[in-house]
């Protein structure tokens, strides 16, 4: 924080200075660095492609290779169009038309988020397969063989369960185009003479289409990135033949090989989302008051209140209940010292890895605040991509270098007579936490550089006036002004760090179990009520950050 | 005396461009004074230069005999012992009132603190509002704590960057002269950066207007109005006319309005196109002066009212009258002019700048 000065003049008139101005400082190295946790293990993935190729990779490529690719195709395909239909929809619904309910319906329908999908999956199975409870009783009132239902451990299962946990996405950024769209666009259409699906179709629809673009393509990367579900239905993806890869044929190079084509994917879909989010604007600069709505009445409304209501069991209510059933048998089976220990590792783990993604965060966010030239909007812009890495992308890449790094030290404290086992950093929780605060450096920062922007520049230079070093007006005026920031960075990354599957699993040091682990490892062999006390308990810990997002919608409705 | 403090041939700016350039500043403790210019001058970058939050491109700024900053040095804000007063106030939103003033005492016990906080609350006038966040206060009273916790450590000199420029123009005038009077008080020195004149001439003894970079002329009010050395001042500053002419000897302008004769000699040669500059209160509207012209325009003012003036070739003169004459617009009047300060500018730069030594030092 020495050198707060020199281009705050520069920032407060907006103008961005050419790539960097001088010489390189402290600014440029911090955020260089945080650039670079990113970038290395994406190059190591790729350069899985540099060493010659192994029988396992020319085994894979014959066997699984086209099969991987036409999973994911139909996997993309069907979970982009079904959230981006049922997104709209129901953002269309609650922002712009009003039913019996649409108060509750406007916030309830973002409830589903708190659900992995993981976890979505196997109450999903549990319910709907041949052995579960709705095909048994259908079985009883209507006789085996004299109905027809749908195969559930099937594509089309898998995309019905994506859905439902991830049109939330589509939903909130629809919902927010569509609340802020001007009311003289909307009603001058109206005196053009179109109706309500008029206006919804030629001018609401194409105003909101970048916000809906860019939620849809952040649901595909979940897609992509995406383990837990795609593993308990045994629907082979990348993510999955990665894990085989790695677990199955001890094969680094091969997950590395399979993790770039997944990251060919996860590029299309990024860059889609970073092209529509600059376009997002376009919506009215012109705001004139609340739209009005389009009012369903009387048998219509009611409805739209059942449909929607029939949907909102669907997505949480049911899966809920069942999760909370199926906890309850087994509760005084499962909570015992293990499920603590359990839940003592998810903890630790959440905390650590908030702590240190919101201290990078920060620091992310000063590098911008004090050095505001096109090399750090570079290198922080990196820093934060790593939201778009799936987790088994990321563990390889880390691994790799992980475990070159532990040789080396290895062969160093070798020569120095010292015997030491080679796994020092790769037998740690330093590789797992390095996973996830790359992976959720994004999620800090959006908090941390929203409560930055509203500290204005005169501040902190007041406070040195009156005699305050650096790191005094660090402590006395940063911290406490961003500490809402700072909560709800640490808040959002223990959540999703706690969720998090895939990188866990690879990851995860010896007696390391999270509760993701233990979800995969029951429901890898249909133990579904051993699996729903910490299917629950993480679907209780991810309402904190829904309520937030609650609350802050609300407020702004 | 003994310097307070001396900018020499200050140039600050970034990317090879210069925002200030040239810039020489010498203040003695004590003395309250002015940077006035329009904005984009330069003006605050000298401040935050002097604050030190600009780095210095070329030249020095000494505090005290001291160099603070100079190419490659620059002896951070915390170490320089100064105030600072921003235009948005930049008071700690989580701290109260007296936690505010009292940030810059940390080194005090608790009991000087509070004694140095109620000596000030008395001071701005706001005892009693000590528990009070900075949000409940209204802007003039948040105005009053930023100067009250600038003066808490007991700078040894104060810059204030376009202190009023967030209030309402009644409030701003009444604010200037009250803390104007808290600094005499206290027997500050201070520095004061606007782009409104009034705002300058109220807080300053002396008044520095700078544009484009430089600093074009360091005087008194009074002289920067009636002896201003650019013409850019004499512009920016008060209302005035230009009437062209031709110089026919050092001291005498022929004009359309016949030869105009001054106090004191120009060295520029014969036949110069010249402009005079002519204030309202220098052209006096007399009845049966033959220099005749028509009343375009009048604005009543109170005690005055300003003329527009039109001669027969189209130039156009201002006039300030006592309100108590009274002439109605279109009305053929006589004019005379009163010229104490006889001020010509060349229409082209005149190569040798004979200017210079009208410049008085700082």
């Amino acid at each position: 924080m020495h050198d707060i000065t020199p281009n705050a003049s520069a920032l407060r008139s907006g103008k961005r200075t050419g790539l960097f101005t001088g010489q390189l400082n402290k600014w440029h190295y911090a955020s260089g660095a945080m650039a670079l946790l990113v970038a290395v293990p994406l190059l190591v993935v790729f350069s899985g492609w540099l060493q010659p190729s192994t029988d396992i990779w020319s085994h894979l490529a014959e066997t699984l290779l086209s099969q991987l690719f036409i999973n994911t195709i139909k996997l993309v395909i069907g979970v982009g169009l079904g959230v981006m239909l049922l997104g709209v929809s129901l953002a269309w619904l609650t922002a712009r038309c009003d039913f019996p309910g649409r108060r509750l319906f406007d916030w309830m329908l973002m409830l589903p988020l708190a659900i992995p999908a993981y976890v979505m999956a196997f109450v999903a199975i549990g319910l709907l397969d041949f052995s579960g409870p709705v095909q048994t009783a259908l079985r009883d009132w209507l006789g085996a063989g004299n109905f027809w239902f749908p195969r559930i451990r099937s594509t089309g299962g898998v995309i019905f369960v994506m859905v439902l946990v991830l049109y939330p996405y589509v939903y909130m950024l629809a919902r927010t185009a569509f609340l802020t769209q001007g009311r003289s666009t909307l009603e001058a259409a109206q005196t053009l003479g179109y109706g309500p699906l008029g206006v919804f179709w030629h001018v609401a629809l194409p105003m909101a289409r970048p916000a809906i673009v860019a939620g849809t393509s952040l649901a595909l990367m979940e897609t992509l990135a995406d383990f837990g579900t795609v593993a308990t239905f045994n629907y082979d993806t990348f993510t999955t033949a990665i894990y085989k890869a790695w677990f199955g044929f001890f094969s680094l190079q091969a997950a590395s090989q399979l993790a770039s084509l997944l990251l060919l994917f996860v590029f299309l879909s990024l860059m889609t989302e970073r092209l529509t989010r600059k376009r997002s604007d376009y919506h009215d600069t012109m705001r004139s008051g609340q739209t009005p709505r389009f009012r369903f009445q009387g048998w219509r409304g009611w409805s739209i209140t059942a449909l929607l209501g029939l949907f909102f069991s669907l997505a949480f209510l049911l899966p809920f209940i069942q999760l909370c059933l199926w906890a309850f048998e087994a509760v005084s089976k499962e909570l015992d010292a293990r499920y603590l220990g359990l839940l003592y590792h998810t903890l630790v783990l959440g905390l650590l890895a908030a702590l240190v993604t919101t201290a990078g965060a920060l620091v992310i966010g000063f590098a911008r605040r004090y050095q505001p030239d096109r090399l750090t909007s570079i290198t922080a812009t990196t820093a934060t991509l790593g939201y778009a890495l799936p987790g088994s992308v990321l563990a390889v890449g880390i691994m790799i270098v992980v475990t070159q790094v532990d040789s080396l030290i290895h062969t160093l404290l070798a020569s120095l007579g010292n015997p030491a086992t080679g796994q020092i950093l790769s037998g740690s929780v330093f590789a797992l936490v390095l996973a996830y605060v790359i992976r959720f450096m994004a999620v800090a920062h959006g908090p941390v550089e929203t409560g930055l922007s509203r500290i204005k520049h005169s501040l902190p230079e007041a406070a040195r006036t009156l005699g305050a070093t650096p790191p005094h007006v660090l402590t006395k005026i940063y911290l406490p002004l961003l500490r809402p920031g700072l909560f709800t960075a640490m808040l959002l990354v223990m959540v999703d760090t706690m969720k998090e599957m895939p990188a866990t699993l690879l990851m995860r040091p010896f007696g390391w179990d999270t509760l993701a682990v233990r979800i995969y490892e029951m429901t890898s062999e249909g133990e579904w009520e051993r699996a729903a006390l910490p299917a629950i308990t993480l679907v209780l810990v991810g309402l904190l950050p829904v309520i937030l997002l609650v609350r802050k919608t609300l407020q702004d409705r | 005396m003994d310097l307070l403090l001396e900018v020499n041939d200050l140039r600050c700016g970034y990317n090879n461009q210069a925002v200030v350039d040239g810039m020489d500043l010498h203040i003695a403790p004590g003395k309250l004074v002015s940077l006035l210019g329009p904005s984009g001058c330069g003006k605050t970058t000298v401040l935050r230069a002097i604050a030190g939050f600009e780095p210095v491109t070329s030249g020095e700024i000494r505090l005290n005999g001291k160099i603070v900053s100079s190419p490659g040095v620059r002896v951070p804000p915390e170490k320089r012992n100064l105030g600072m007063i921003f235009q948005d106030y930049a008071l700690f939103p989580h701290l109260t009132v007296s936690e505010n003033i009292a940030f810059g005492l940390r080194h005090h016990t608790a009991r000087s603190q509070q004694q140095v906080v109620d000596r000030l609350l008395e001071l701005i006038g706001m005892e009693g509002y000590g528990k009070r966040y900075p949000a409940e206060l209204s802007g003039g009273q948040q105005q009053r704590i930023a100067v009250a916790r600038a003066l808490a450590p007991e700078p040894s000199l104060l810059l204030l960057d376009e202190p009023f420029s967030n209030l309402d123009i009644e409030l701003r005038e009444r604010l200037a002269v009250d803390v104007r009077d808290m600094l005499r008080s206290q027997n500050a020195t201070a520095i004061f950066v606007t782009h409104d004149q009034n705002e300058a001439f109220v807080m300053g003894d002396k008044i520095g207007v700078m544009n484009d970079r430089r600093m074009l002329q360091w005087d008194t009010a009074f002289n920067l109005y009636h002896e201003p050395n650019d013409r850019f001042i004499a512009d920016f500053i008060g209302k005035g006319s230009f009437l062209r002419g031709e110089l026919i000897s050092g001291e005498t302008v022929n004009t359309a309005l016949g030869r105009i004769s001054g106090n004191r000699a120009y060295p520029w040669p014969e036949g110069t196109p010249v402009d005079i500059l002519l204030r309202p209160d220098d052209v006096l509207i007399v009845e049966q002066s033959p220099m005749r012209c028509s009343i375009t325009d009048r604005a009543f003012m109170g005690a005055d009212t300003l003329y527009t003036l039109r001669l027969e070739d189209g130039v156009e003169l201002l006039s300030l009258m006592p309100s108590r004459y009274d002439y109605a617009i279109g009305q053929k009047v006589g004019i005379e002019l009163v010229i104490d300060h006889f001020i010509l500018f060349p229409l082209e730069p005149i190569v040798e700048t004979a200017q210079a030594d009208q410049k008085l030092p700082g």
